[in-house]
């Protein structure tokens, strides 16, 4: 199990060097020159002697693969140096929000496991009977609706004609269960409909016929032989599904009011900072990862032939 | 039965937006102060907005700049898809090792997170959020084809075409696109909903269509602060953001049940 662990993580390193090259390459080539930024968001009027002296404080009069080196030397370390806006260290300003982002998308990731799991076992164990069809009709308004809409459906309801939940804010678990809700629904959605799926597949092997053959009660048959099995392909797609909370949370955040990292990477975006960017996108690229990793780790204990089969390879 | 709905929707979507000069009944930017946050009445169907905006008609000019962005990003998806995928397939050795390292690359950030960082490099706007979105997504795309692509390359037909002194170039138009077009059109007809959704997401945002251009996402966006007051303002916008949307999913679904079955699993 840990070699299975060390191989994952050997093949993950390339992947994360190529991908810092490009988050590297896209700001230096991208469009304008960033000493013109920089400048404009220290409020200096850009002359020919400020534009210079701002080349070579940020290093962009060295060749690219030097600048490269360096501002990898420092992203390993965390160090993404110090936003153009807010004049602090990137990392410090990412950390202030980041825990909020990752309590709205851990929230709705319990929700995805929590509802789309069992649901779609009650979906698939009652085939064609009114659980399904019901579950079926909400997957697919599920899938289609817009997170950031829902939420504001979800105010209107909830907040506004209700007044039973927080329509703004981060103040408690209550505030919470609004924000969580849009963002998980889509996912929680796809979630149910694979685990459906899976269900209804893993139902028809000959393991399954044998073991109720055997007289196994039908708690054991569902429980280990059914459960157990199918629930690898929809934990494949969760590892995934984490891409799709952080990047929704972060949108539903505009909504709620949410204080998460949503807001911190708008500003990187409109004033064009730098460093912030490269930071926020490293920062969710590093969390989106790691949470892949757990997962792959979860499935080849669930499923040794994975665990096993990848020794070949 | 599921095709007909679907096609019938799409069909109204894609006449709603071609036809939106001649049937909307106003100027979608023209204000008019005095007409601010009207309810529905004959004049205007739906009500304005709280710059005096006909909201029917912002709604109708919304859908042409909606599916105009889903269009582009198809078309640009679909073209770097197939291109990389089959470079990659076809030429093997070095061309495909990297090109596959760098769409595992772009595989490894979330989409959304990966189209906001393209967003921050190329700046914003409608057209860099169709590129970031496009860019953020064509990784699946080439690994389809490529893969596609190998199975073929060992296929007798092809292997045939090879020996009769057929260039790549030749099996590539020949023999892979063909095959893989099918498949292609699968897979891209159930993207298209979450395409959508992206593009009014990040239109919401604020980084899409500037302010006096209508589009659905910046809509709910710019009815934000009259929330209690108009909510038909945001619930319209997003009616139509859901129900095109649901078209595409129809359209998805139908395509899939009938050409490919084993696609079923696809992770969006």
């Amino acid at each position: 199990m840990l070699a299975f662990a060390l191989r994952r993580v050997l093949t993950l390193l390339p992947l994360l060097l190529i991908v810092s090259l490009i988050f590297f390459l896209m700001l230096r080539l991208g469009r304008g020159d960033p000493a013109m930024d920089y400048l404009r968001l220290s409020q200096v009027p850009p002359t020919d002697a400020t534009l210079a002296l701002a080349r070579h404080e940020l290093g962009l009069d060295r060749p690219l693969p030097a600048q490269y080196l360096s501002w990898l030397a420092g992203a390993v370390r965390l160090d993404f140096g110090l936003s153009w806006t807010t004049r602090r260290p990137v990392l410090e300003d990412i950390l202030r929000f980041l825990p909020a982002t990752l309590q709205l998308a851990g929230a709705a990731m319990l929700l995805v496991v929590g509802l789309g799991v069992p649901l779609g076992v009650l979906a698939a164990l009652k085939r064609d009977r009114w659980p399904d069809h019901l579950t079926r009709v909400f997957v697919f308004l599920g899938v289609s609706v817009p997170n950031f809409w829902l939420g504001f459906l979800l105010v209107l309801l909830f907040s506004v004609q209700l007044g039973w939940l927080p329509a703004m804010g981060r103040d408690g678990p209550a505030s919470l269960l609004l924000p969580a809700i849009a963002t998980a629904t889509m996912s929680a959605c796809v979630t149910l409909r694979l685990m459906r799926g899976a269900v209804l597949g893993v139902l028809g092997e000959r393991h399954v016929v044998f073991a109720r053959a055997r007289g196994l009660p039908e708690r054991v048959v569902t429980g280990r032989h059914i459960l157990r099995n199918a629930l690898i392909p929809p934990l494949t797609s969760i590892g995934l599904h984490v891409g799709e909370l952080l990047g929704g949370a972060m949108v539903v955040e505009m909504v709620f009011g949410w204080p998460g990292l949503g807001r911190y990477a708008l500003l990187a975006i409109s004033n064009r900072d730098f460093p912030a960017l490269q930071g926020f996108v490293l920062v969710m690229t590093a969390v989106f990862v790691a949470c892949n990793l757990v997962v792959d780790l979860a499935y080849a204990w669930l499923d040794p032939r994975i665990r096993l089969g990848e020794r070949g390879a | 039965m599921k095709v007909r709905i679907a096609l019938s929707l799409v069909a109204l979507l894609l006449a709603t937006a071609l036809l939106a000069p001649w049937i909307a009944p106003f100027d979608p930017g023209e204000t008019d102060l005095v007409h601010r946050l009207l309810p529905p009445s004959a004049g205007h169907w739906l009500g304005t907005d709280h710059l005096g905006r006909d909201l029917l008609s912002r709604l109708i000019w919304g859908t042409r700049a909606s599916l105009g962005a889903v269009a582009v990003i198809l078309a640009l998806v679909l073209s770097a898809g197939t291109a990389l995928g089959c470079a990659a397939g076809l030429l093997g050795g070095v061309v495909d090792t990297v090109l596959m390292r760098l769409a595992d690359a772009f595989m490894t950030v979330p989409t959304l997170v990966l189209a906001l960082f393209f967003i921050g490099a190329l700046g914003t706007g409608m057209t860099n959020v169709v590129i970031a979105i496009a860019l953020s997504h064509w990784a699946w795309y080439a690994r389809l084809v490529r893969g596609l692509t190998l199975s073929l390359r060992a296929a007798d037909h092809v292997a045939a075409a090879r020996v009769a002194g057929a260039s790549r170039l030749d099996i590539a138009r020949r023999h892979v696109l063909p095959a893989v077009g099918g498949q292609l059109a699968v897979l891209a007809s159930l993207d298209l909903g979450h395409w959508m959704l992206h593009v009014a997401g990040l239109s919401f945002l604020g980084l899409g269509i500037a302010p006096p251009g209508a589009e659905w996402g910046i809509m709910i966006n710019d009815a934000r602060p009259f929330f209690r007051v108009a909510p038909m303002l945001i619930v319209l916008p997003g009616a139509a953001i859901l129900l095109t949307v649901v078209a595409f999913n129809l359209l998805g679904d139908a395509a899939r049940d009938r050409l490919d079955p084993a696609l079923a699993g696809h992770a969006h």
